[in-house]
C-alpha cells in the first residue's frame, strides 16, 4: 500500500470516525444518565436521513438543514416522554425492552412510510466539492466532518462543565434521587440530554448519509450498534472517550475493507467490544462503579 | 368430583383434542397446508421463546444471541441432512468440502448435533462475557449473534456453508406431528429443568445474585448451565427452522429474528413458560390473521381503507409491542402458569364481579 | 479450651484511599457468641464481607477451622497508599468465591435483607437446600433424585417449623412483616448446615419486644444447631445479654476488646461512642 492511499484510507476513516463520534455521544449521554442503552438512537439517526431528504425536496439546503434538525431532536423527545420516562421506576429490563421496542417501530415505520427501497440522498452542493493535494482526492464533506466533531465536543465539553445545565446533567448522572432534592429538575435534565444527543445525531446523518448517498429503513441499526461499541470502548459515560472510540472503529473498519476483509468488518466491531469487555470493562476513559452489599 | 380429578380429565381432553386437531390436519394436506404451516412455525418459534425465557425469565440474564445460536444449529441441521446425491447441485458454485460431502444424519440426529454445536458455542462465549453486566450481556449476545452470522457467510467457509447462496433442498417434515413432538420433548425438559433444584437456584440468582453466592450456589456455574441449555434448545429450534423452511442464509438471522423471538416473550409474559407458547401461536397465527392489513386492496364494508398496505402490519406489531411494554408489563400469563384452577378462578372471580354489580 | 472457628489475622481493606478496616485480627473460638461492635462506618459490615468472600482484602488472612480461607497482600497501586500498620504481610493470594466459603461453613445474613424477593417462604429456605444436594443437573432435571428432593423439603418445612414460620410457607417473601423477613433469613442460612452463622445487624429495626424475642431466638438456635455466632449489632441491650466476648472497632481500627463487663468499663470505647471530649 502506497503513502497515498495509506492516507487516502486514513481520511476517510478518520471521517467515518467523525460521524460515529458524533452518535457515540449520544449514547454516551444517555448511558450515563439514565443507565440505559438508547437502542433507538441509531433509528433516530436513519430517519434524520429521511427527514433531510423531504426537508430538501422543498427547501434550499440551508433551511433544510434546520429543519431535519429539530425534527430529529422533536422525535428523540417525543420518544423519551413516551417510551422511557414511563419505566423510570420499572426494572431495567423492562426500560431495555422498550428502547428495542422503539428500535422495531421505528425500522418498521419507515418500511412502511417509505418502503423498504434505499432512497437517494439529497447533494448539498457545497460538502460534493472535490478537493486534490498531494495525490489525494477527496470531498469537502470528508474534511469537514472530523473537524467539525472536534468543534462541536469542545463546544459541549463547555457546555456540560460551564453552565448550570451541564452541572444538572453531572448531577443527575451520579445520583438522580439527590439531585431531585437538591431541587434539579430531573425530567428536563433528561430531556436536555435527549436533546443533545438527537442534535449531534442529527448532524452525524448529514455527514454520514452525504457520503453514502443512500437512506434505507435498516441503515441505522448497525452503524448504531457500532457507534454504541465506540461508546463502550472509550468508557461509558465518557464524551472525549465517546469520540476517541468513534475515530478507532471508523478507522479500523476503513482500513478492514480496504484489505479486502469486508465481510468480517462489522464482526470486527464486536469482537473489538467482547475483547474490551473483557480486559477493561470500563473503557478507556471510564470511572469503575462498586456495587454496595 | 374434587378438583384434582377435574383437572386430570380436562388434561386427557386438552391432549385429546390438540391429537385429534392435527390427526383432522394431516389427513388432507393439500386443503390446510395454510394451518400447517402456522402450526409448525409456531411450535418452532415456541421452543425458542420457551429458551430464551429460561436464561431471561428465569436466570435474568439479557440475552440477545438467539438468531446466532438458532443459526448454527439450522447450518449443522441443514448439512447433515441435505440428502448426498442432491449436494452437487446445491453447492453448484463453490463446490462441497471433501469430508463433508458423504456426511449424512438422520433428522433427529442432526438436530441434536445442531444443539450440540450451538450448546459449545455457548459454552465457550459464556466463559467472558457472562460476568458481564445485564445491558452490557445483551449487547455482547447480540455482537456474538453477528459474528457469528459473518463467519457463516465468510468466503473461507464457502465450501462449507455455501456463503452467500445458502442452504437448499433440506428435506421437509414428514408430517405434522414430527415438529409438534420435537417441541413437546423439548419444552417440556426445560418445564422439568426449571422446576428441579437447579431452575430454583436459576431463579435465586435472577432475584439477588449476592444472596444466592451466599447460599452456596456459584454463580458462573450456574449462568453457565443456564446458558449452555437454552443455546442446546434454540440450536435445536434453529434446525428445525431450517426444515421447516427448506432452505436457509445467513439472512434469515438476522437481529430483527430476535427481537421477533422477545415479542413473543414480552407478550406472553417473562417468566412464564405456557405465556411464551400462547405468545407463539398468538403471533404466528397473528401474521397470518393480519395479512389483509398488508393489502392494500382490502375493503372493510365496501370502504377502502387508505393505511392498508405492505409494511402495515409489521407497525401494528410494533406498536404492540410498545403497548404491551408500556401498559401491560405482564404480558399475558405475567410470571405465572397456566393451570386450570386458575382459569376457573378466573371466571368465578368474573362472574362474582358481575353478581355484585347486580346488587348494588 | 474450646476448638478455634474463625481466625482472622491483620485484616485489612482499602478502597482507594479509605482504609475501612485496618489491620483488625479477631478469634471466634467453637460455641461462642462474639459480637463485633462500633459506631456507624466503623468497617463492621466491610469486615463481613471479607470473611465471607465478597470482597478480597488488601492485606490479610482469614482461616476457618485452621483452613485459610482468604490470603491477600497489597498489589500494585495498593502497596503505594497501602497504610496499614501491619504486623505481617503475606506472600500467597488465596481467595475463596462466597459460595465455596458457605459450603465450607460460614453462613450470613444481609444488614438490608436480601431475600429472594418474589420467590414463597418455602423456596427461600428449599434454595439454601440446593448447595447440599449432590444430583447433577440431568439427574435433577429428570427426576432422578427423588428421594434427596424430599429429604430436603423435608428439612425446609422442619426448619421454617423451628423458627415459626410454617404457617407462612406459601407467601411471597417480599409480604412477610419485617421481623418475619428477618426470621426467615436466618432460617435460610441455617439451611446451609454452617457451623458458624454471621448476623449482620438482626435486631436494626426492631422494637424492644422483637429484640427480647431475637436474643433468645439467637441463644435457642445456637444450643440447636451446635452453632458459633458473629454478630454485628448496634442494639447494646442485646449484643450485652447474649454475647461471650466483645470486640470493638473505630474507624476501621480495633479499639477494645473483651467479656461484656469490661466492654462496658472501657473508657476508648465510651468515648468512641460519646465522643471526646476537647480538653481547652
Amino acid at each position: 500500500m502506497s503513502a497515498t492511499t495509506f492516507a487516502q484510507h486514513l481520511l476517510t476513516g478518520i471521517s467515518l470516525g467523525g460521524a460515529y463520534a458524533l452518535i457515540a455521544i449520544g449514547y454516551t449521554m444517555v448511558y450515563g444518565i439514565l443507565r440505559l442503552i438508547n437502542f433507538a438512537h441509531g433509528d433516530i439517526f436513519m430517519i434524520s436521513g429521511y427527514f433531510m431528504i423531504f426537508a430538501m425536496a422543498s427547501f434550499p439546503w440551508f433551511i433544510a438543514i434546520p429543519v431535519a434538525l429539530i425534527g430529529t431532536v422533536i422525535l428523540g423527545v417525543v420518544i423519551e416522554k413516551a417510551a422511557y420516562k414511563p419505566l423510570r421506576s420499572a426494572p431495567r429490563m423492562s426500560i431495555m425492552i422498550s428502547a428495542i421496542g422503539v428500535s422495531y417501530l421505528l425500522e418498521n415505520l419507515a418500511t412502511y412510510l417509505f418502503t423498504a427501497i434505499p432512497k437517494a440522498y439529497p447533494e448539498i452542493p457545497f460538502l460534493k466539492k472535490i478537493l486534490t493535494f498531494g495525490g489525494i482526492t477527496t470531498s469537502l464533506v470528508t474534511l469537514l466532518t472530523p473537524v467539525l466533531t472536534v468543534v462541536l465536543v469542545v463546544l459541549l465539553m463547555q457546555l456540560i462543565n460551564h453552565t448550570k445545565i451541564g452541572m444538572a446533567m453531572r448531577a443527575v448522572s451520579k445520583d438522580t434521587e439527590a439531585s431531585r432534592l437538591m431541587g434539579i429538575k430531573v425530567d428536563n435534565t433528561i430531556s436536555m440530554t435527549f436533546i443533545i444527543g438527537c442534535l449531534l445525531a442529527g448532524i452525524g446523518a448529514i455527514l454520514y448519509f452525504t457520503d453514502r448517498m443512500t437512506v434505507y429503513p435498516y441503515s441505522g441499526s448497525l452503524p448504531g450498534l457500532k457507534c454504541f461499541v465506540a461508546a463502550v470502548l472509550g468508557g461509558i459515560g465518557s464524551i472525549p472517550g465517546a469520540v476517541i472510540g468513534g475515530f478507532i472503529i471508523g478507522i479500523c473498519e476503513t482500513f478492514l475493507v480496504a484489505f479486502g476483509y469486508s465481510t468480517f468488518s462489522d464482526a470486527f466491531t464486536f469482537l473489538l467490544l467482547i475483547i474490551i469487555l473483557l480486559v477493561r470493562p470500563t473503557g478507556l476513559f471510564g470511572e469503575a462503579a462498586t456495587d454496595k452489599v | 368430583m374434587n378438583k384434582k380429578t377435574r383437572n386430570t380429565i380436562l388434561n386427557i381432553l386438552l391432549v385429546a383434542l390438540v391429537v385429534g386437531l392435527l390427526c383432522f390436519f394431516q389427513s388432507d394436506t393439500s386443503s390446510h397446508s395454510y394451518a400447517i404451516s402456522i402450526i409448525e412455525r409456531s411450535v418452532i418459534y415456541a421452543v425458542v421463546a420457551v429458551a430464551m425465557n429460561l436464561l431471561n425469565g428465569f436466570t435474568g440474564l439479557f440475552s440477545l444471541g438467539q438468531a446466532g445460536f438458532m443459526a448454527i444449529g439450522a447450518y449443522v441441521t441443514a448439512i447433515l441432512t441435505i440428502p448426498v446425491e442432491m449436494r452437487d447441485s446445491v453447492y453448484y458454485m463453490n463446490g462441497i468440502a471433501g469430508w463433508l460431502h458423504d456426511l449424512h444424519a438422520p433428522m433427529v440426529v442432526a438436530l441434536l448435533i445442531g444443539g450440540l454445536f450451538a450448546a459449545a458455542a455457548a459454552a465457550l462465549i459464556g466463559i467472558p462475557i457472562l460476568r458481564l453486566k445485564s445491558d452490557y450481556l445483551a449487547i455482547a449476545t447480540l455482537g456474538f449473534a453477528e459474528i457469528i452470522r459473518a463467519l457463516l457467510a465468510a468466503p473461507m467457509m464457502d465450501q462449507i456453508t455455501n456463503g452467500s447462496y445458502g442452504l437448499n433442498n433440506i428435506p421437509g417434515f414428514k408430517n405434522i406431528f414430527q415438529p409438534v413432538a420435537l417441541a413437546v420433548i423439548c419444552i417440556g425438559i426445560m418445564v422439568l429443568l426449571i422446576n428441579s433444584s437447579f431452575g430454583r437456584a436459576f431463579k435465586a440468582i435472577r432475584e439477588d445474585d449476592i444472596a444466592a453466592e451466599a447460599m452456596g450456589i456459584n454463580l458462573f456455574h450456574h449462568k453457565e448451565l443456564s446458558f449452555v441449555i437454552s443455546s442446546f434448545f434454540t440450536g435445536i429450534a434453529g434446525g428445525m427452522l431450517a426444515i421447516y423452511m427448506r432452505s436457509i442464509d445467513t439472512k434469515t438471522f438476522q437481529v430483527m429474528l430476535t427481537y421477533n423471538i422477545l415479542l413473543i416473550v414480552v407478550l406472553g409474559g417473562i417468566g412464564s413458560v405456557t405465556g411464551s407458547v400462547i405468545g407463539s401461536f398468538l403471533i404466528n397465527g397473528g401474521q397470518e390473521w393480519l395479512r389483509f392489513l398488508d393489502d392494500d386492496t382490502f375493503k372493510i364494508m365496501g370502504v377502502h381503507i387508505p393505511l392498508f398496505r405492505p409494511g402495515f402490519r409489521m407497525v401494528v406489531y410494533s406498536v404492540l409491542l410498545m403497548v404491551v411494554v408500556l401498559f401491560w408489563r405482564r404480558g399475558i400469563m405475567g410470571n405465572n402458569e397456566f393451570s386450570w384452577d386458575g382459569l376457573f378462578g378466573l371466571f368465578k372471580r368474573k362472574k362474582k364481579k358481575v353478581s355484585a354489580g347486580g346488587e348494588s | 479450651m474450646a476448638e478455634n472457628v474463625l481466625h482472622v489475622e491483620n485484616m485489612t481493606m482499602q478502597f482507594g484511599g479509605v482504609v475501612a478496616v485496618n489491620n483488625l485480627s479477631l478469634d471466634v473460638n467453637e460455641g461462642e457468641i462474639v459480637a463485633l461492635i462500633g459506631p456507624n462506618g466503623a468497617g463492621k459490615t466491610t469486615a463481613f464481607n471479607m470473611i465471607t468472600g465478597v470482597y478480597a482484602p488488601t492485606n490479610g488472612k482469614i482461616s476457618f477451622k485452621g483452613e485459610v480461607m482468604l490470603e491477600n497482600h497489597p498489589q500494585g497501586k495498593m502497596v503505594k497508599n497501602y497504610l496499614g500498620e501491619n504486623d505481617g504481610m503475606y506472600d500467597k493470594t488465596i481467595v475463596k468465591t462466597p459460595d465455596q466459603i458457605t459450603k465450607l461453613g460460614i453462613a450470613r445474613t444481609f444488614q438490608n435483607i436480601r431475600l429472594f424477593k418474589s420467590l414463597t417462604v418455602f423456596d427461600n429456605v428449599l434454595i439454601a437446600r440446593h448447595m447440599c444436594s449432590k444430583a447433577n443437573v440431568f439427574s435433577a432435571t429428570f427426576r432422578l433424585n427423588k428421594r434427596e428432593e424430599q429429604a430436603n423439603r423435608e428439612k425446609t418445612l422442619e426448619l421454617l417449623r423451628m423458627v415459626g414460620l410454617e404457617k407462612e410457607k406459601d407467601e411471597i417473601a417480599s409480604s412477610l412483616p419485617y421481623g418475619k423477613q428477618r426470621r426467615l433469613e436466618i432460617a435460610r442460612a441455617l439451611a446451609t448446615e454452617p457451623e458458624l452463622l454471621l448476623l449482620d445487624e438482626p435486631a436494626a429495626g426492631m422494637n424492644p419486644q422483637e429484640t427480647d424475642e431475637l436474643s433468645e431466638f439467637i441463644l435457642k438456635i445456637k444450643k440447636d444447631f451446635h452453632l458459633t455466632v458473629l454478630v454485628i449489632e448496634h442494639h447494646m441491650e442485646l449484643v450485652m445479654s447474649i454475647s461471650d466476648r466483645i470486640y470493638v472497632l473505630d474507624f476501621g481500627k480495633l479499639i477494645a476488646q473483651g467479656t461484656p463487663e469490661v466492654i462496658q468499663n472501657d473508657s476508648k470505647v465510651i468515648s468512641a461512642y460519646l465522643g471526646v471530649q476537647e480538653d481547652e
